[in-house]
């Protein structure tokens, strides 16, 4: 279990890497339009798999919406 | 007569730019989308809730429409680019719409963090297109970093109060290099109309549709108000003149 801040939230829980946090969250990662950033850095879907999660991280997971 | 417009070498025969948010709901966006001819429609991007995930809207849109991701809400240069990439990984598209807010209540861009934020994301090899305010130098500085576009505002975004500034705004469009979208502002058909008789390529228009009594119907009248506006340009529109000029032969009249 690690401390990590999810789209503004803090949050403790066990994920490794971004997959993990998607699975953990409930959020399939095959789901299309979907972005993920850590520490203010894009991670692209090919490499959810493997980019690491480490305690402290900011996490922002995000998707298109309403706009104008 | 094929007039179509061209951003970024794309070619669009529509020259109405659409938003996707405020509609009363998702049908009525759909819809109303329909009905405006639009082919590129913008959108946010947000923070999915964590209280459940579900598809979101742009499922619907996806496929059917272009879709111009925006960076509205983002007040730093930092936030705006991080959110355009975010976008263009979401999306799969290089293509942003860069909206940099200087004031909370006026929705008025940041210029100078607009112009840097501009330049960078150029480099990184966004197709951008900026909200901007209407001033031709600021207008100049944002093609001069490689903007594909500029969106200068007709007047606060939401407000409807129509173009505030039409002077300005046709100087900006007889002196961009590249193509100006009215965004911001437009409140009625006869709004978008004067847009593109001052010289617009295009017109953005979301609340002056979504927010209208009857969404669908007011979608197709700005269809038809762009269209007129710009064969009107197109046409070449006679001159003001203060005074008058009889239309009807002098001669052969009745009792001369």
């Amino acid at each position: 279990m690690m401390q990590l801040r999810i789209n503004g939230k803090d949050t403790e829980l066990a994920a490794a890497t971004v997959a993990e946090l998607l699975a953990e969250q409930g959020i399939d990662p095959g789901a299309r339009f979907l972005a993920v950033a850590i520490n203010g850095s894009v991670v692209r879907r090919a490499e959810w798999q493997t980019a690491p999660l480490a305690a402290g991280d900011s996490v922002e997971i995000v998707r298109p919406f309403q706009g104008g | 007569m094929a007039d179509p417009l061209v951003i970024a070498g794309t070619t669009f025969s529509s020259r109405l730019i659409a938003g996707t948010a405020r509609f009363p709901n998702q049908q009525v966006m759909l819809d109303a989308l329909e009905a405006s001819g639009a082919e590129l429609v913008t959108a946010s991007i947000r923070r999915i809730s964590l209280e459940g995930y579900s598809g979101s809207l742009i499922d619907l849109l996806g496929d059917k429409y272009r879709i111009l991701p925006n960076t509205a809400g983002c007040v730093t240069a930092r936030d705006a680019i991080l959110t355009a990439e975010l976008a263009r990984e979401a999306l799969n598209t290089n293509w942003v719409k860069l909206e940099l807010i200087g004031d909370r209540e006026l929705l008025y861009p940041d210029v100078e963090q607009l112009v840097h934020a501009a330049d960078e994301l150029v480099r990184k090899g966004f197709i951008v297109m900026p909200y901007c305010n209407e001033d031709p130098v600021s207008c100049q500085k944002l093609a001069d970093v490689g903007c594909a576009a500029v969106m200068p505002l007709g007047s606060l975004i939401g407000s409807g109060m129509g173009i505030a500034n039409p002077a300005a705004i046709e100087l900006i469009c007889s002196r961009s290099p590249v193509p100006v979208v009215l965004d911001a502002g437009i409140g009625t058909a006869s709004d978008a109309a004067q847009a593109m008789e001052l010289g617009c390529d295009a017109v953005m228009i979301d609340t002056a549709i979504a927010k209208s009594l009857d969404p669908v119907r007011m979608a197709a009248g700005m269809r038809a108000a762009v269209v007129g506006g710009r064969l009107a340009r197109l046409a070449g529109r006679i001159p003001k003149q203060r005074f008058a000029e009889p239309s009807s032969p002098q001669l052969g009249l009745v009792g001369s």
